[in-house]
């Protein structure tokens, strides 16, 4: 759910990156967060555990611009992968306006990819949205491991739909803003197009 | 979407400004905020700007959202208030009408008795302002300012 505030002219939305545990999806918002300009990002929010696996929720709030006079601001949130974490996914599904789905490209990972993505829809689906009418785009991350599946392979298991997909390498970066913007991207268009209803 | 989207106008901002300042004052509180749901910050008054206001609405949302989950768990409908008590600082969160989240930060220079019963207050005049935002954004003739934006708008925002 975006907020425009016509006061500040702002708008703020909120983007989720979901996927399986180890994933990279806090990686992807420790590369943004290295990579970005003091003046156009917040402080970057880690609930973690001990052992740094997320507990609750990564945040990072992120100013893209203005767009006719409005500052686009972007609330970067990431869930706890692991399964057990359910409950606290869907908390943080709640008011989302683009989502972006890291899978880990690791052949080994295949089956928890799918049942990520399968939770992902089902948790959509408890609050009334469709995976394939929100904004959504999916990145292979793990493209430098050694055995993993091909693009081809895993386009094939988890995006029959052809949303935008980006093959990466959090650790190092790449592909992580390519990812991003095209979300962002999806969400502004989306708004454009006059939702919510 | 399953949730209305928050606009807010200049009008109904006023009211809420001289709601949350009144507060800091009345309740002689340090900061009052008030966030949304999905952890927007919507409005802050008194010393908020010694704060982390971003990360601190963003937490608080959490931290709602984690309760609601709890209540959830046991058949409450929601959990409406909390609080929690520091060495030098207390935080009082309140829900109103399920819809935004009232903060107010204090120290021992105040009750929390008298925190309690200012909040009360502010909280009624809020839920009538929150749905009168509520209806407004829900009004099919209501513009957004995206109406206007081109697609050519939204990839200048990527060129860099």
């Amino acid at each position: 759910m975006s907020f425009i505030n016509y006061l500040s002219r702002e708008i703020n939305c909120k983007i989720v990156y979901y996927g399986p545990g180890l994933c990279g999806k806090t990686t992807n918002l420790q590369y943004i967060y290295n990579k970005t300009n003091p003046e156009a990002k917040g402080k970057m929010i880690s609930l973690a555990t001990d052992t740094d696996r997320t507990l609750f929720f990564d945040f990072l709030p992120l100013a893209l611009g203005e767009i006719r006079g409005f500052k686009t601001r972007f609330h970067l949130y990431t869930v706890p992968g692991q399964v057990f974490y359910d409950a606290s996914r869907k908390l943080i599904l709640k008011g989302v306006d683009g989502v972006v789905f890291v899978a880990d490209s690791q052949i080994a990972r295949a089956e928890a990819n799918q049942e990520s993505l399968e939770n992902l829809r089902t948790n959509l689906a408890e609050q009334q949205l469709d995976l394939d009418e929100v904004p959504y785009v999916i990145q292979y991350n793990k493209r430098d491991m050694p055995s993993i599946m091909s693009v081809e392979e895993l386009r094939a298991m988890l995006n029959p739909t052809r949303v935008p997909d980006f093959e990466a390498v959090a650790v190092n970066g790449d592909g992580v803003f390519d990812t991003l913007k095209a979300v962002a991207k999806l969400v502004l268009t989306e708004l454009k197009r006059g939702t919510p209803k | 979407m399953a949730s209305p989207q928050m606009v807010m106008y200049e009008e109904e901002f006023n009211q809420i400004r001289a709601i949350v300042d009144r507060l800091v004052r009345d309740a002689n509180a340090q900061v009052v905020f008030i966030i949304d749901k999905n952890g927007q910050l919507i409005a802050a008054a008194g010393e908020s700007e010694q704060i982390d206001t971003t990360s601190l609405a963003s937490l608080t949302a959490g931290n709602i959202a984690a309760t609601g989950g709890i209540a959830k768990i046991l058949r409450e409908n929601e959990f409406t208030t909390q609080f929690h008590e520091g060495e030098r600082a207390n935080i009082h969160i309140q829900l109103v009408g399920n819809r935004v989240i009232l903060v107010v930060i204090f120290n021992n220079q105040t009750s929390l008795g008298l925190v309690r019963l200012r909040v009360k207050k502010a909280t009624e005049h809020l839920n009538g302002i929150f749905e009168i935002l509520l209806q407004k954004a829900q009004d099919p003739n209501q513009q957004t300012p995206f109406a206007e934006i081109t697609d050519d708008d939204i990839d200048n925002l990527f060129n860099d």
